[in-house]
């Protein structure tokens, strides 16, 4: 084997083209062919893989493929961005939008709180998110999800979606569970490429311009509260919220992950999440948990309090609490 | 020795005890009382108001004639109350022959007249007797219902609309009878609107 390698000394001495091309100028041997036709093989494939890499994609601009992440936009950068996605929109869904991205409130951390004594399940949390985040209206996508679940067991996994009769019933309860904001996020050590991060107020961000939609998030998350843009959002253009953030609400591209972001276009301005204005029953209490005296401390020192699969280590910034 | 413990443990709670009636009282100073912060918002403080929703005044009870425009003819309380002597023996909705047969009753064992004035049927009482409008009738609930109303104040009963940061806007908050009706006050049972449809539970809409 050894001796019939092209790497004897006479022969790279002979010239230069064996360098280059081992296979040129040899004999022709059925093992020349051989290697040959492996070479051909294994460089079809290869240019094969990479084909995406030469040609952008048709859904894609030419600024859009080259655009930056999110952390390394600078301002000028953001502003053109901003405007190509606000034209996009126009463009897509007819809709006059504007996009932002309102940073953290320094020294704010965000929580929030479910009383489970009060949620009934009546859904109007998921109606909010879906109308307020611009979700796709075919699937009635939402960041929420009510568990229906049996009293006496916390397990979520033995939760149900699915029910479909007057709530609530006396021997259930009800469980909204949305992305718990984790102080440790397993989402974020899975991304293979930075595109979901922890902001300073807590809060987990998608780029979703970044987002390769891999989906590693999704399977890293153990509240199942990420969501993959399956099909590009249908979404009527009396509907399109116009108020949109950057790293939040604004109308997700096909192909890559979302999740909740504690309405952060509008927390970030002092708002209250959309969930919680929907809330009939008064279920849901949000705030700044680095403030001694804010809503969210009140119920935390007071009711009894526990978080989701508290065993994973995830430390939610997320809590439910009951009455009595 | 063992007196001394008791005494020193007896002190302790009670000074413990004290000490959380301070908290609470100093809470109950810093932040008014709901009916109070509806009309003004605060002045010294940079804060918001957080302003509580209230009925405008007495209901009026729905005679069941029509007006030559078709609408209702409402009456206020008094227009048969002045006139009619209160009667004890009327406890509970079941008990009344004549008017307010339709009402739906549920509220333990309260009677009619522990909530509304018998001296005055444009105003409720509270249990000692004492007068309170219908807008403040939050502090008739809160009457009974304390630990609700400890948690309303803290915003974790209730809802809000508005901001959870006073400092850059204001609030809004339901009153007790937004949500829950004074005469059969538990929470109604809904109907779910709104069901995402999860791909993991329905057949996929496109292919792949």
């Amino acid at each position: 084997m050894i001796a019939d390698d092209n790497s004897s000394p006479e022969r790279q001495a002979d010239t230069d083209k064996d360098w280059f091309l081992p296979v040129v100028d040899q004999p022709s041997t059925r093992r020349t062919a051989l290697k040959t036709a492996g070479a051909a093989l294994g460089l079809a494939a290869f240019g094969k893989a990479i084909s995406p890499l030469w040609s952008i994609p048709e859904n894609v601009s030419v600024d859009e493929f080259l655009q930056q992440h999110y952390k390394e936009l600078s301002d000028n950068d953001k502003q053109k961005v901003f405007q190509r996605l606000e034209a996009e929109a126009k463009d897509a869904y007819g809709a006059e939008v504007t996009i932002s991205d309102p940073k953290p409130i320094p020294g704010v951390r965000f929580g929030y709180a479910i009383n489970l004594s009060k949620c009934n399940g009546n859904g109007a949390c998921m109606e909010a998110c879906n109308r307020e985040n611009n979700h796709h209206r075919g699937v009635d996508q939402s960041y929420i999800r009510v568990l229906e679940m049996s009293k006496g067991s916390m397990d979520m996994e033995h939760g149900t979606t699915t029910y479909d009769h007057t709530v609530p019933q006396d021997d259930k309860f009800y469980m909204p569970v949305q992305c718990q904001q984790c102080e440790n996020p397993p989402c974020v050590s899975a991304c293979p490429i930075e595109a979901t991060w922890q902001e300073d107020d807590g809060i987990v961000v998608v780029d979703y311009n970044w987002c390769i939609g891999c989906r590693y998030c999704e399977a890293a998350c153990p509240y199942h509260a990420r969501r993959f843009n399956w099909e590009q959002p249908e979404i009527p253009t009396d509907e399109v919220n116009p108020d949109q953030g950057y790293l939040s609400n604004r109308i997700r591209p096909q192909g890559v992950m979302e999740k909740c972001h504690f309405c952060l276009h509008r927390t970030r301005e002092g708002r209250a999440p959309a969930c919680l204005e929907a809330c009939s029953t008064g279920a849901r209490v949000f705030g700044d948990l680095n403030a001694p005296d804010s809503d969210i401390n009140w119920v935390l020192k007071n009711k009894r309090v526990f978080v989701l699969k508290e065993e994973l280590g995830t430390q939610p910034n997320f809590f439910y609490f009951f009455d009595s | 020795m063992l007196t001394t413990v008791t005494a020193a443990a007896i002190s302790y709670l009670l000074l413990g005890n004290g000490h959380g009636a301070d908290d609470s009282l100093s809470t109950a100073r810093t932040e008014p009382r709901p009916s109070e912060t509806t009309d003004l918002p605060s002045v010294v403080s940079p804060k918001f108001a957080v302003s509580i929703r209230k009925p405008q005044g007495p209901p009026r009870v729905i005679t069941g004639l029509k007006n030559a425009d078709g609408t209702e003819v409402t009456i206020a309380c008094v227009t048969c109350h002045t006139t009619r002597p209160p009667n004890h023996n009327n406890r509970t909705v079941k008990d009344l022959d004549e008017f307010h047969g339709g009402t739906v009753f549920s509220h333990g064992s309260v009677s009619c007249l522990s909530c509304h004035n018998e001296r005055d049927y444009d105003t409720l009482r509270l249990a000692d007797g004492s007068r309170v409008e219908f807008p403040d009738v939050m502090k008739l609930c809160a009457q009974c219902h304390g630990p609700q109303m400890k948690a309303y104040e803290h915003g974790a009963h209730g809802g809000m609309n508005g901001y959870w940061d006073l400092t850059r806007g204001p609030r809004t908050k339901n009153n007790c009878i937004d949500c829950h009706n004074p005469h059969a006050p538990q929470f109604p049972k809904m109907r779910p609107t709104f069901k995402p449809k999860d791909r993991f539970l329905e057949q996929p809409r496109t292919k792949h």
